[in-house]
């Protein structure tokens, strides 16, 4: 771990002119996975602002029948609260499969949406990675990448977003807001805000220096059957191979988003009217493209199987 | 005490203390965070100081330069340590890879500098301003490649690699197979890391680490550092778990010494988890061919197999193929082990070497057999049994109960109920299959001594190099002393892991309980005639309850014995030359799995998990479960997740963490259940118990993936058996 400063504001405002104040400013809210990182060098801010006393710790309903859901909510306070799993089930289910309870009671919404790729190559600084160090190499490409990404992936990085929460936000058309360092507010669509990573690896998100995450909105409820399979090699605290978020309704329309292929939570609307006709042919459209690697040529198949699965479930 | 003969009657078998189920000692200490490991004996050493570790980036080539002078000019830094300014440290005998010194890489992530400053964090920024420049070699990197490259180990002294004629057997067998199986490289994956304080005082070393075998540490720090037996002491009472990944000194001890020699102070390092992953030892993938040939009856005629390991020059094979020549009976057997050369990191022993991945391959065979033939797999197994060893028919097994084991288990889990034909049972969107396979592992004799004290208190204090890495030898050493003396449990304190103490047979291949048990007991019957001497009484008919010396009529306490001053023996089991030839030591087990694989995601769940073991006296069915279910659970991340992932460009074990190494989650393991068939084995040591720590994990992956085969149909025969080896052919819901 490099040596670093440390503050903790109590506004938004003192905390966005902070993280600029300063080069290598960063944010940190729960920290489970940026100190990691900073531990193994992998990240070496130089400045750390803490945003733990900003107050956005709210689960608030919205005026068109949405709620808002702050910043700071953990994930495990996210996952527990009765009008998400009544209302928004799909989302809970994912938190719970992720990470460990331990991690989750640190774990914050935004930090959630901002964590960074598990691929070994990004944790290994002896390797080479585009993503940690612009330029070097990627070491995943022909090499182990198992678990890693086939749809939108770039011969610069087949890195995946490890998030579940992530995928469910994706799959119930989340918004992102935040607030930058002369006060502008932004709404940004979840499905705008992971980048893919052509040439620019190290460019994770829409999010400009110094913009803060202050909430996520989730709009009105969608009704239907809500189901998070996350399928992976051990029962619990793993990466999904793949994970498959549906939202499905009894007139066999549905909204499916995936996690575990992609550098972001992979969803393609145009797609999901393929739902009524059968699993293969709306896998076949949302995997078109996919630039698979010898090791993870099964996740497309898995892809299918899931879904089939869980349109099985729903439909018996 | 020389053991030369089957054990008669003795003090164990009164089984007052021995046998009975008693929780660990050290547990109340463990669970209330007391035990003080290797990193946390704050209390043994004044002015630690702490010290990271600087791994190769490479994987093989040399270091043409460090620099240190950014790390050295870095806050709180006391000092470093470049292996640039040493020559490589004199290795001990069982390992082959380069600890620390010198230019030349053998394998990424060997350490190749040490930064010490004074907090741990310092150290550890630090260490990354060392600069490296390196020029690369071509190194091999893949078993794969390099298997054709592989020759023939020779045979150890009394090995036997053949008997009959296996090819013309296998020619005339009416049914046979021929089949290729492959196990990747384990990592022990152990909670505690390598861990050391290391500290010297008048040109003597001490160090306090964690570590399974404290004479042969003892001896490989020595010849490290040209120091005398007097002038070197480890210390390890407690261990995190070992696994074989600590039978070692690695490079902790090494460059921890090195280290708080050049700063002058006690200097305390850990190996983080990749450099345990990497830096350390781990057992080797394996490429293994197995041929069965049989009557139309199902009697086995020819067995050969054949196994091919990779390792580093002058590395050890994985004996994969040990147990082929002793488990079933054939007329006609043929083994072969064969070792290549690649530049990964030194593989050596892991939990049950040889036997491990051996039967994860032959108990696939043994079960695709059966299938060929018709018969039930338990069927077929007892069937083949022998109470001999097939490649000396004149040499018997001291005990073997493996057919009881089979039976004991088929009945107890319901084996009756399983689907004959794979693929057959579903429930709902779950395939169910049941599977099993049996289980073997030598039981090894090896030399064990302790010291034994009557305290005045009438305390008994026993003092031995053993070490408990997580099995619970205070515990049954505690209770062996007491059941010897006629002292209850209380009265006896253990203390371990001390090399000061007399030399043990330390923690491995399963011959840890047995073997310093029965060196205890020595200690102990010694102690006896000590006692009796001062007293002037009759040894022949004396006995020891109750706390006192009975002699006819006469009684007087332990207490009262010493008096005038407390006694000592030192003594140990040793045996005698030839004996463990007369017979065949070795442990049994049936190992019964079911599982239930989702048709259509191939995820697999373990339901259920039956181990019956055959493993002479068990000297206490808490620790001894505790052993097994362990094992199980190992056999369990073997079989459905665990593997060193090679990546064969850059020569490492990419997955070098614990969220990329997976090993199961509690999650992932159901109800356990263990049945001891408890027969006594008078043949092994006076406590007539054998090894069973091993034994649990043997067979218990090959069990899974017949389950899984069961369930599914579909035979994976490259471990681990993850879905995307068979998704494919998984059939879906109709």
């Amino acid at each position: 771990m490099k040596p670093f400063t440390y503050e903790r504001p109590r506004t938004a405002a003192d905390a966005v002119a902070a993280v600029l104040r300063k080069p290598g400013g960063r944010f940190i809210a729960g920290g489970t996975n940026l100190l990691d990182l900073m531990k193994l060098q992998v990240e070496t801010p130089g400045h750390l602002v803490d945003v733990q006393d900003l107050g956005f710790n709210k689960i608030e309903p919205t005026p068109d029948g949405g709620l808002r859901i702050g910043a700071l909510v953990t994930n495990t306070v996210l996952a527990a609260d009765p009008r998400i799993k009544r209302d928004y089930g799909v989302l809970s289910r994912a938190i719970v499969a992720g990470a460990s309870g331990q991690l989750r009671n640190k774990a914050t919404t935004a930090g959630n949406l901002l964590q960074r790729t598990r691929c070994p190559y990004f944790y290994d600084t002896n390797q080479p990675c585009n993503k940690r160090q612009p330029g070097s190499g990627c070491g995943a490409i022909g090499g182990a990448s198992r678990g890693l990404g086939l749809m939108g992936v770039s011969t610069s990085c087949i890195a995946t977003h490890p998030s579940d929460m992530a995928v469910a936000m994706r799959l119930l058309d989340a918004k992102v807001e935040t607030i930058d360092d002369v006060g502008t507010v932004r709404s940004i669509p979840i499905a705008d805000f992971h980048q893919l990573p052509g040439t620019t690896p190290h460019i994770e998100t829409i999010l400009r220096p110094g913009e803060l995450i202050t909430g996520v909105e989730l709009p009105r409820p969608l009704g239907g059957r809500h189901v998070y399979h996350k399928v992976r090699d051990r029962a619990s605290y793993a990466f999904a191979l793949v994970s498959v978020a549906a939202v499905l309704q009894r007139d066999g329309s549905g909204r499916v988003a995936v996690g575990g292929v992609a550098p972001k939570p992979w969803r393609v609307e145009a797609a999901e009217p393929l739902l009524r006709r059968s699993s293969e042919s709306f896998a076949n459209s949302l995997l078109s493209g996919a630039a698979p690697t010898e090791d993870n040529h099964f996740k497309l198949a898995l892809v299918e199987r899931t879904l089939a699965g869980i349109l099985h479930e729903v439909r018996a | 005490m020389e053991f030369s003969a089957p054990s008669p009657d003795n003090a164990i078998d009164q089984l007052k203390i021995v046998g009975k189920p008693t929780t660990r000692i050290d547990g109340p200490l463990k669970t209330t965070g007391s035990a003080p490991y290797a990193y946390e004996r704050h209390d043994v050493a004044a002015d630690q100081a702490y010290g990271f570790i600087v791994g190769a980036a490479i994987a093989k080539g040399t270091i043409k330069a460090i620099d240190l002078r950014e790390a050295r000019a870095a806050a709180g830094v006391i000092g470093t340590v470049s292996t640039l300014d040493y020559s490589p440290l004199a290795l001990g005998p069982m390992n082959t890879a380069n600890l620390f010194g010198g230019a030349k890489v053998e394998h990424y992530h060997q350490a190749i500098a040490v930064v010490v400053a004074e907090t741990f964090e310092q150290a550890r920024a630090a260490a990354a301003l060392v600069r490296v420049d390196y020029a690369r070699s071509e190194g091999e990197y893949s078993l794969d490649r390099a298997a054709h490259t592989a020759v023939s180990v020779p045979p150890e002294e009394g090995e036997r690699r053949a008997v009959g004629d296996f090819p013309s057997a296998f020619a005339q067998a009416a049914v046979t197979i021929d089949r290729e199986y492959t196990t990747p490289g384990h990592s022990h994956a152990m909670m505690e890391p390598h861990a050391t304080i290391a500290a010297w005082e008048k040109g003597r070393l001490t160090v306090w680490t964690s570590n399974q075998m404290i004479g042969w540490g003892k001896r490989d720090l020595c010849k490290a550092f040209g120091l005398k037996p007097n002038q070197v002491r480890i210390d390890s009472p407690y261990i995190g778990g070992g696994f074989g990944g600590k039978l070692f000194v690695r490079s902790d001890v090494m460059v921890a010494a090195l280290a708080a020699r050049v700063v002058g102070r006690p200097v305390k390092l850990a190996l983080h988890r990749p450099l345990i992953i990497n830096n350390t030892t781990h057992r080797a993938a394996t490429r293994q061919r197995i041929r069965i040939g049989a009557e139309r009856s199902g009697k086995i005629v020819a067995i050969a197999h054949d196994s091919i390991s990779g390792n580093l020059p002058n590395g050890k094979p994985e004996r994969s193929v040990q147990q082929t020549t002793l488990f079933y009976g054939s007329a006609n057997v043929a083994v072969d082990l064969r070792m290549a050369q690649v530049d990964l990191p030194e593989a050596n022993a892991m939990r049950a070497p040889g036997e491990a991945p051996g039967l994860m391959a032959l108990e696939i065979a043994m079960d695709e057999m059966a299938e060929k033939l018709g018969l039930d797999p338990v069927v077929f197994r007892i069937m083949n049994d022998t109470q001999v060893d097939p490649t000396k028919p004149d040499r018997h097994f001291s005990e073997r109960n493996f057919v009881e084991c089979l039976r004991t288990g088929a009945e107890r889990f319901g084996w009756s109920d399983r689907p004959a034909k794979p693929a057959s049972r579903r429930e709902g969107r779950w395939l169910i299959g049941m599977g099993m396979a049996g289980g073997f592992r030598n039981n090894q004799l090896q030399p064990s001594a302790a010291r034994v004290r009557l305290r005045r208190d009438g305390k008994i204090i026993v003092e031995t190099d053993m070490t408990d890495i997580g099995t619970g030898s205070y515990t049954i050493i505690a209770q062996t002393a007491a059941e010897t003396m006629g002292v209850k449990l209380t009265d006896v304190v253990v203390v371990l892991g001390d090399s000061d103490f007399p030399v043990s047979a330390g923690s491995g291949g399963q011959f840890g309980a047995v073997n310093s048990t029965s060196g205890v007991y020595a200690a102990c019957i010694k102690l006896q005639s000590l006692i009796l001497e001062r007293l002037g009484f009759d040894s022949a008919d004396a006995t020891f309850v109750n706390g006192k010396i009975q002699v006819g009529s006469r009684s007087v306490t332990l207490k009262e014995a010493v008096q005038s001053g407390e006694l000592l023996a030192e003594d140990g089991i040793v045996y005698a030359k030839g004996y463990e030839e007369r017979a065949q030591q070795s442990t049994f087990a049936g190992h019964f799995v079911e599982v239930a694989v989702d048709s259509f995601t191939g995820e697999t769940h373990i339901r259920r998990m039956l181990a019956v073991c055959d493993a002479g006296r068990i000297l206490n069915p808490i620790t001894a479960r505790s052993q097994v279910i362990g094992a199980m659970t190992m056999g369990a991340g073997a079989a459905l997740m665990e593997e060193l992932v090679v990546d064969t460009r850059f020569g490492f074990f990419v997955n070098h963490d614990l969220a990329g190494y997976e090993v199961p989650v509690h999650a992932d393991i159901p109800h356990q259940e263990v049945i001891f068939l408890n027969k006594v084995d008078p043949w092994s040591t006076p406590m007539k118990a054998k090894g069973v720590g091993e034994l649990g994990i043997c067979g218990v992956a090959a069990a899974v993936a017949n389950a899984v085969y069961n369930a599914t149909g579909v035979r994976i025969r490259d471990y681990p058996i993850t879905l995307d080896k068979y998704l494919a052919n998984l059939p879906r819901p109709d």
